[in-house]
């Protein structure tokens, strides 16, 4: 077996049986299919149980601040377009903390790869509901079970403009890991949320628990850009939960959209002699 | 012969009466005349009641003044609101159908001259907006001048929105200088002194010296959520982004903008946001990050009074202390308040090159005062630049981004994209590869190295200057925009035989103890002049060094300390 040249000196500290493995080792398959130099990939990882990954993954990282790891994200993409840009994120992170900077990155639809880690709860915190935790479920916050009912991270992106979402679950490495394939080789924002147990905090979500009730769909390319069927397949959770790329369409990215990032990173570009620039008639 | 005029125009907000403000101020300083302009305004699109005086000297000017000789009223509530300001012999320009002006409502002699504007319109089928265009020509005329200097910045001005819109512009700018000239002919004015700068000026205020210092600084990724008194930076980081070779975005919030600047940061671009208050505390959290980070990041904070939303379209220096300690946990920073234009430019650029050299949060400090007051800056100045290197070092292997050997407390960076390279910018306490820690020696270490660099910073901090008369009866200490109506006011303040000094400091924070102590303790009568109402900058002083400044000159009613003011008071100490 070829050497994980991703590992670090630090070995992970998560739960024994938590999902986050799941999500880890799918990652490293797909990135390692990719073949990527590792160099050219930068993660950004949200805060919460999901974000200590940065640890034990070597590529360059950016642990950032709990919420915020899509804009952080944006503005290395922005800098540098041919760097591999992943958000490492969680549901509390992404759709809670940071839900405003989620639906305007979607908007913009930037060329990187959003990786929510869906376990209902806010683990490092200890286990208070999540925004996506379903109506009923009991945790540290809710004590007579969740109120306000969830949302689903897929439709929201879709909804919002992400171009590419698909569904998958850490109990499956090998399909989760081409998911993830699949949203980085996207050209636009992709959106994989990531069925995750976590196996200390949420004893209703077990592995059990969504082998029972996922399903693995099949789209023809030609529907996967229907918003519409997109949506509702996303938002379906319940009894049936569809896994699979659930949306794909082919849109300018926000970098597209950047004439001087034709001419490279923003690094290498000179800076440029202000006494002679042409906008100063304005000030004459 | 005149050599100090103040000609002024107000009027209903969205009849161009700041643009007419600009385009007299430019008029005059290609003419070679010192211009200031200032504006006052409330914060409506529509219907309130907008100012702006525009200061002509024949040499450099520093502030303006309240005292006018000429004013412009577009509408009654202009004479109502600036009657009080007229200087003896003013000369008021109204139109009778507004409302028949008498002599005797004024506390002096006036000239007044009615100009029957909505007639005038009329004949060339003008718009009702264009009424200022009247009365720039009509100015023109009355500050003794040739039309063709006007139309001139005409042309240049319009020349974007085509040749009919030119033309109509002029049309109407002329048939204003032919009527007052056919009806006032006596007015016209031949006493002013001719203008005396020689080198080239450019007339602007300071968000667009800070955003051209900034490109001088090799910024070349900005987030800047629009928010009064920064806003003109975003049209001229907009417009021109690929003449400039730079990325501008507009972010959901603060929020996103400073994250999105220390990415591209991250990432090899020099970067920066620029807010006022209100978004500048959604963005501390952010700035403690890049703190801990090492990240550079320039971060432009436009002061206007608070709390909260407070009076947007209005002036105040009440957020030293809010920069001072923006950002949970220790860690270095730098402030600058810059005093008028051209330090806007000079420290904008500077900001830059700090942020690179130091890895830290730099600031910069500006009000809305000067970030919407029109200033010359001379050409000359935009030649200054820096390179904009970025540095993206090699190193022993394996690399350490948080190397705490050395004596600075300044590591290496590297970007992502560079082999062997790899690290976490990690917002959790960390290594020197960026891992996360919690172990005991190695925090303190860390916290240590972060710290070190305040003490580099020191070493390179410039003291702050010293304007005026050595055994200075009085001494003023102030910081940023107060520069230059103090020192306007101290020409006039030295006249009555008082020396006064000034003592300002562009370079705010960090303070180097010795130095500003001595510079303090030998002054006979310190006194802090500042636009807030509690001192921060007398207390600053006083917590970096020792030195208590008794007294202070306060104002805080969002209006700029004028000229006039301090003399007045200054005055009244003798
Ligand atoms: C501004 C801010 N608020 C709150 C926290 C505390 N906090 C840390 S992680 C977290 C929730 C994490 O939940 P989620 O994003 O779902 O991640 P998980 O731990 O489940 O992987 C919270 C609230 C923080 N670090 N920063
Ligand atoms: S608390 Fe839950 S999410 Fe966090 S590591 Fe443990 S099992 Fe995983
Ligand atoms: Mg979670």
């Amino acid at each position: 077996m070829k050497e994980d040249q991703f590992l670090t000196a630090t070995k992970p500290t998560w739960c024994p049986g938590c999902g986050n493995f799941g999500i880890w080792m799918a990652l490293k398959n797909a990135l390692t299919k990719l073949a990527i130099p590792r160099e050219n990939i930068v993660i950004v990882y949200g805060v919460g149980c999901h974000g200590n990954m940065r640890d034990w993954m070597n590529v360059y990282g950016v642990e950032g601040l709990h919420g915020r790891a899509l804009p952080v994200a944006q503005g290395i993409k922005l800098a540098n377009p041919n760097l591999t840009v992943i958000a490492i994120t969680g549901d509390g992170d992404c759709l809670g903390e940071g839900g405003n900077h989620f639906i305007h990155a979607a908007k913009r639809n930037p060329n990187i790869t959003v990786l929510v880690h869906n376990n209902e709860v806010y683990g490092l915190t200890t286990g208070q509901a999540s925004p996506t935790a379903q109506i009923g479920m009991v945790t540290k916050s809710t004590p007579t079970g969740v109120v306000d009912p969830p949302f689903t991270p897929s439709s929201l992106g879709i909804f919002a403009g992400a171009t590419f979402a698909a569904r998958g679950f850490t109990g499956d490495i090998p399909f989760l890991a081409e998911l993830i394939r699949a949203a980085i080789i996207h050209k636009g924002f992709s959106v994989v949320d990531m069925l995750q147990p976590c196996v200390t905090f949420d004893k209703i979500h077990t592995y059990q628990w969504y082998r029972e009730r996922i399903q693995k769909v099949n789209i023809s390319e030609e529907s996967l850009g229907d918003k519409k069927q997109s949506i509702e397949l996303a938002s379906t959770f319940g009894e049936k939960i569809p896994i699979g790329v659930l949306h794909k369409r082919v849109e300018n990215t926000s970098e597209d959209r950047e004439i001087v990032l034709k001419n490279g990173p923003l690094s290498l570009l000179p800076t440029v002699s202000v006494d002679t620039l042409e906008l100063l008639s304005q000030f004459q | 012969m005149k050599t100090d005029i103040t000609w002024a125009i107000g009027g209903e907000a969205g009849f161009g009466i700041m643009s007419s403000g600009t385009m007299l101020a430019k008029t005059f300083s290609r003419a070679g005349y010192g211009v200031i302009a200032s504006n006052e305004y409330p914060s409506l699109i529509r219907g309130g009641h907008n100012f702006v005086s525009v200061r002509i000297t024949t040499a450099t000017v520093h502030a303006p003044k309240k005292s006018i000789h000429i004013l412009i009223a577009l509408n009654k509530e202009t004479i109502d609101l600036h009657k009080s300001d007229l200087d003896l012999n003013a000369y008021v320009v109204y139109d009778e159908k507004d409302y028949a002006w008498k002599q005797e409502e004024f506390n002096h002699p006036i000239t007044l001259i009615s100009i029957p504007f909505s007639e005038l319109l009329k004949q060339k089928n003008g718009d009702a907006v264009m009424r200022n265009t009247i009365a720039l020509g009509v100015s023109m005329f009355l500050l003794g001048k040739d039309i063709s200097l006007l139309t001139h910045v005409i042309q240049d001005q319009f020349k974007g929105k085509g040749e009919a819109i030119v033309t109509e512009n002029i049309d109407i700018a002329t048939l204003g200088y032919t009527y007052v000239k056919d009806h006032f002919e006596a007015l016209h004015d031949q006493n002013i002194s001719e203008g005396i700068i020689k080198e080239p000026q450019l007339v602007m205020n300071a968000s667009e010296a800070v955003a051209l210092g900034s490109l001088a600084g090799g910024m070349k990724f900005a987030a800047i959520y629009p928010m009064t008194p920064i806003n003109a930076l975003i049209p001229l980081f907009a417009d021109h982004a690929t003449e400039l070779g730079i990325v501008y975005k507009q972010p959901e919030d603060e929020i996103a903008g400073i994250n999105m600047a220390i990415g591209a940061s991250l990432a090899g671009a020099r970067s920066m946001v620029a807010t006022s208050g209100g978004g500048f505390a959604l963005m501390v959290e952010a700035v403690s990050m890049a703190g801990v980070m090492e990240v550079p990041v320039v971060i432009d904070l436009g002061m206007r009074p608070g709390p909260a939303t407070g009076m947007p379209t209005w002036t105040e220096q009440g957020e030293l202390h809010m920069v001072l300690h923006a950002g949970h946990g220790e860690f270095p920073r730098i402030i600058l308040a810059p005093g008028d234009v051209e330090e806007s430019y000079t420290l904008a650029k500077t900001a830059f090159d700090l942020a690179e050299q130091f890895q830290t949060p730099i600031f910069l400090l500006t009000d809305k005062y000067i970030n919407e007051t029109l200033w010359q800056l001379p050409r000359e100045v935009l030649k200054t630049q820096t390179k904009g290197e970025i540095h993206a070092d090699t190193d022993a292997l394996p690399f350490k981004r948080y190397d705490r050997s050395t004596q600075s407390g300044i590591s290496k960076r590297s970007f992502p994209g560079q082999k062997d390279h790899e690290y976490i910018a990690n917002s959790y306490e960390h290594d020197e590869y960026g891992y996360t820690t919690e172990e005991s020696g190695m925090r303190k270490t860390m916290v240590e190295k972060r710290l070190y660099k305040m003490k580099a910073i020191q070493a390179i901090i410039p003291p702050p200057t010293v304007y005026g008369e050595e055994n200075a009866d009085i001494t003023f200490v102030a910081f940023g925009s107060l520069k230059g109506v103090v020192l306007d006011a101290m020409q006039t303040v030295k006249e009555t035989g008082i020396k006064v000094k000034l003592i300002h400091f562009s370079w705010v924070y960090p303070m180097v103890e010795e130095t500003i102590k001595q510079l303090l303790e030998k002054e006979k009568r310190l006194i802090s002049i500042e636009q807030n109402a509690t001192g921060q900058l007398a207390s600053l002083i006083r917590e970096a060094t020792g030195v208590t400044i008794a007294e202070k000159w306060l104002k805080y009613d969002g209006r700029q300390w004028t000229t006039e003011e301090i003399i007045e008071r200054a005055k009244g100490m003798k």
